[in-house]
C-alpha cells in the first residue's frame, strides 16, 4: 500500500474534539464531518488537507473513541496519517475505516513538502528523508488492505 | 507470575489475541455508528446479544429532532434485536454498567474511551470505535494486544480536603497525556483498601487521559462489598508477584486539592496557585467525578449556604440521583441555589444543557479540559468535587477547607 502527496503539518496531542468538535456528531451525514474536519484548528484546513498526507505530531488522536474523527478525515481527502505516536483507539479506528496510518519517527515539518509511504516496504518518506515505519499486526494488516474492517468482515463471512 | 491484564486476557504482554468479550456496550452516539457499520457489514443476527448493552446518555433528553431521531432507530434497534437498553435518564454508560453488571475477571469493551472506569472492579475493560464495536456485536469477539503494564504504587491515606481525584490529576501530571500510551494501569500498594469503589472509578476513569489502555484495580473486601450491595456475589483477586515496566510512587498523604488549567490535563498545579481565578460557571458530574461520594462532600460544603457563579450538578446515574434524594444532599445542593440535571454526559462533551459561550470559564470536575471541548472559545479547569464545591461558594477558584 502506497501513497503520496503534499504534507499538512500539524502539532502534538493532537486529539479528536480538534478533529471533529462534539457539535457535529449529532448526524449520519459524513459530508458534515468532512466539511468541519480540524475547524477549531484553523477553518481553512477541510479545504486544505485534500489529497495530502497529514504529518503531526507525538500522541497523534488522543481523546474521545469517535470514529467520526477518522471518517470525517478520510471523507476530506486525507491521502495518510503519519506521527510518531498515536492514541490507541484513534489508530484502531483509521485502520478499521482503511485509513493508512503510518508510526514513524517523523521530525516537525513544513506545509507542503513532498510525503511519501509504502508500507509493504515499510517506510515513509517526508521531505526527501526517509524513514522506518512500524509494522502493522497481521490482522492490522489484513484489515487495512481490505479497505477497513467492514469490507474485512464481509470477505471472511 | 503476571499482571491482572495478562491474568484476563490470559496471554503475555506484546502478544496479539483474538478473545470472547463478555460485555461489550455503545452509547447514543456511539451506536448510530456500530448500527450503520452492522447494516453496511449485512449482519442481521447478533452473535450474543445478552452480552450486550446500549446505554442513552452522551444527549438525553435529546436536544433536537435530529438527535430523537437517531436515538429513536437505536431504540428500535434494541427492542428488535434484543439488546437491553438503558434510555434517557438512567445514566451515564460507564456509572451505570458499575452498579452491578460489571464482574471482577471479565472482558469488557466498549464503544466509548472512558470504558477503562470499569476496570475499577477488576475487569479488562477498555474503549474502542464503533467499526470495532460492530464487529463484536456480530462475532462476540475481537482482538487485543495485551499491554505491559505500569504500577501505580499508592501508599498512605486521603486526609482533608484531598479527593481521588486529586490522585489521578496527580499521575496524568507525572505520567503525561501520552506516558501510557499501549499501557495499563494498575493501582496496588498499602493505600488502595482505603479508596472506596468511587474513587476508585474516578482513578481509572482517568487512565485513558495518560494514554493507557485501560485502568485495574484487584477486586478486595471494597470490591465484593459493592457487588453485594447489588446483589451480585464475586471472589476476590489476589496479586502477584509480577514485571512492571514501570513503576510510579504516590504516597496519599501528600495530597492535596489539585486543578488542571486549560487546556491539557496534565498541566496540573495546586488549587492554591490559581485560588482567585474567575469563572462564570461550576460544573459538577461526568463518569470521572460524578458519583454519590463526590455529591456527599460537594454537599457537605454548600449546605446552608449559597453558590455565587452559577453552578450545574448532574448525578451520573439514575441510582446516584435516587440516592442522592434518599439521603436529603440532592435537596441541600438545590437549597444552595444549584441546577441539577438529568443524569447523563451533560455539557461534558459540550453539546447540550450548560455548554459555554465565547471566552467563558468553567471549573469542572470531568477529565478533559480540551480546548472548545464545552463550547467554542470555552476553557475549563478540572478539580474534585470537593474544590468545586468551595470554588461555587466563593464564584471564583478557591481551595477548599476540610477538617
Ligand atoms: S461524561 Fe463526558 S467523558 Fe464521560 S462518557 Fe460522558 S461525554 Fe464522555
Amino acid at each position: 500500500m502506497q501513497g503520496v502527496g503534499p504534507a499538512i503539518c500539524l502539532g502534538r496531542d493532537i486529539d479528536t474534539d480538534q478533529i471533529i468538535a462534539g457539535r457535529y456528531l449529532r448526524t449520519k451525514d459524513r459530508s458534515v464531518w468532512a466539511e468541519h474536519v480540524l475547524e477549531d484548528l484553523d477553518p481553512t484546513l477541510a479545504e486544505r488537507v485534500r489529497g495530502a498526507i497529514i504529518v503531526a505530531g507525538r500522541n497523534m488522536g488522543c481523546g474521545s473513541s469517535r470514529e467520526q474523527a477518522v471518517v470525517a478525515l478520510r471523507e476530506a481527502g486525507v491521502v495518510g496519517v503519519v506521527a510518531p505516536s498515536f492514541a490507541r483507539i484513534f489508530f484502531r479506528n483509521a485502520i478499521n475505516i482503511g485509513l493508512p496510518v503510518i508510526e514513524a519517527p517523523v521530525p516537525p515539518c513544513t506545509d507542503g513538502v513532498r510525503v511519501s509511504f509504502d508500507l509493504d516496504a515499510g517506510w515513509v518518506e517526508v521531505d526527501g528523508k526517509r524513514y522506518p515505519a512500524r509494522p502493522l499486526s497481521a490482522k492490522m494488516n489484513a484489515i487495512l488492505r481490505a479497505g477497513g474492517l467492514v469490507p474485512y468482515w464481509r470477505s471472511h463471512r | 507470575m503476571s499482571t491482572l491484564s495478562e491474568r484476563i486476557l490470559d496471554a503475555p504482554a506484546g502478544t496479539y489475541v483474538d478473545r470472547e468479550v463478555d460485555l461489550a456496550f455503545a452509547h447514543d452516539g456511539t451506536g448510530i455508528l456500530a448500527r450503520e457499520a452492522l447494516r453496511e457489514m449485512g449482519v442481521e443476527r447478533l452473535a450474543h446479544p445478552e452480552r450486550l448493552r446500549l446505554i442513552f446518555d452522551h444527549i438525553v433528553p435529546a436536544n433536537t429532532g435530529m438527535a430523537a431521531t437517531l436515538q429513536a432507530e437505536l431504540r428500535e434497534y434494541a427492542r428488535t434485536t434484543g439488546v437491553a437498553l438503558s434510555d434517557a435518564g438512567g445514566g451515564i454508560c460507564h456509572q451505570v454498567l458499575s452498579e452491578g453488571v460489571v464482574r471482577p475477571g471479565t472482558i469488557v469493551a466498549g464503544a466509548d474511551s472512558h470504558s477503562c472506569t470499569l476496570g475499577a472492579l477488576g475487569a479488562f475493560a477498555t474503549g474502542m470505535g464503533a467499526t470495532d464495536m460492530a464487529a463484536i456485536w456480530a462475532s462476540g469477539a475481537t482482538w487485543f494486544r495485551v499491554p505491559e503494564t505500569i504500577a501505580v504504587c499508592l501508599s498512605g491515606r486521603l486526609s482533608g480536603a484531598a479527593d481521588p481525584k486529586d490522585v489521578a490529576l496527580t499521575y496524568a501530571a507525572k505520567l503525561g497525556m501520552e506516558g501510557a500510551t499501549y499501557r495499563a494501569l494498575e493501582f496496588v500498594g498499602d493505600g488502595v483498601a482505603d479508596i472506596s469503589m468511587d474513587g476508585r472509578l474516578t482513578l481509572c476513569n482517568m487512565a485513558v487521559e495518560t494514554g493507557a489502555k485501560t485502568g485495574l484495580f484487584y477486586a478486595d473486601g471494597v470490591t465484593l462489598r459493592h457487588l453485594a450491595d447489588h446483589g451480585v456475589a464475586a471472589s476476590p483477586q489476589a496479586p502477584e508477584e509480577c514485571r512492571y515496566e514501570q513503576e510510579i510512587d504516590i504516597d496519599l498523604s501528600d495530597i492535596v486539592p489539585l486543578v488542571a488549567v486549560p487546556h491539557r490535563v496534565d498541566t496540573v498545579c495546586e488549587a492554591e496557585e490559581v485560588a482567585g481565578t474567575h469563572i462564570d460557571q461550576v460544573f459538577v458530574g461526568t463518569c470521572t467525578n460524578g458519583r454519590y461520594d463526590d455529591l456527599f462532600r460537594f454537599a457537605e460544603i454548600v449546605r446552608g449556604r449559597r453558590v455565587a457563579v452559577r453552578t450545574l450538578v448532574i448525578p451520573a446515574s439514575r441510582a446516584v440521583l435516587a440516592r442522592a434524594i434518599a439521603t436529603g444532599i440532592l435537596a441541600d445542593i438545590v437549597d444552595a441555589g444549584c441546577m441539577v440535571a438529568t443524569p447523563g454526559c451533560g455539557p461534558c462533551l459540550g453539546a447540550h444543557a450548560g455548554v459555554l459561550g465565547e471566552g467563558e470559564v468553567c471549573l469542572s470536575t470531568a477529565n478533559r479540559n480540551f480546548k472548545n471541548r464545552m463550547g467554542v472559545g470555552g476553557e475549563i479547569y478540572l478539580s474534585s468535587a470537593v474544590t468545586a464545591a468551595a470554588s461555587a461558594l466563593a464564584g471564583e477558584i478557591a481551595v477548599p477547607e476540610v477538617a
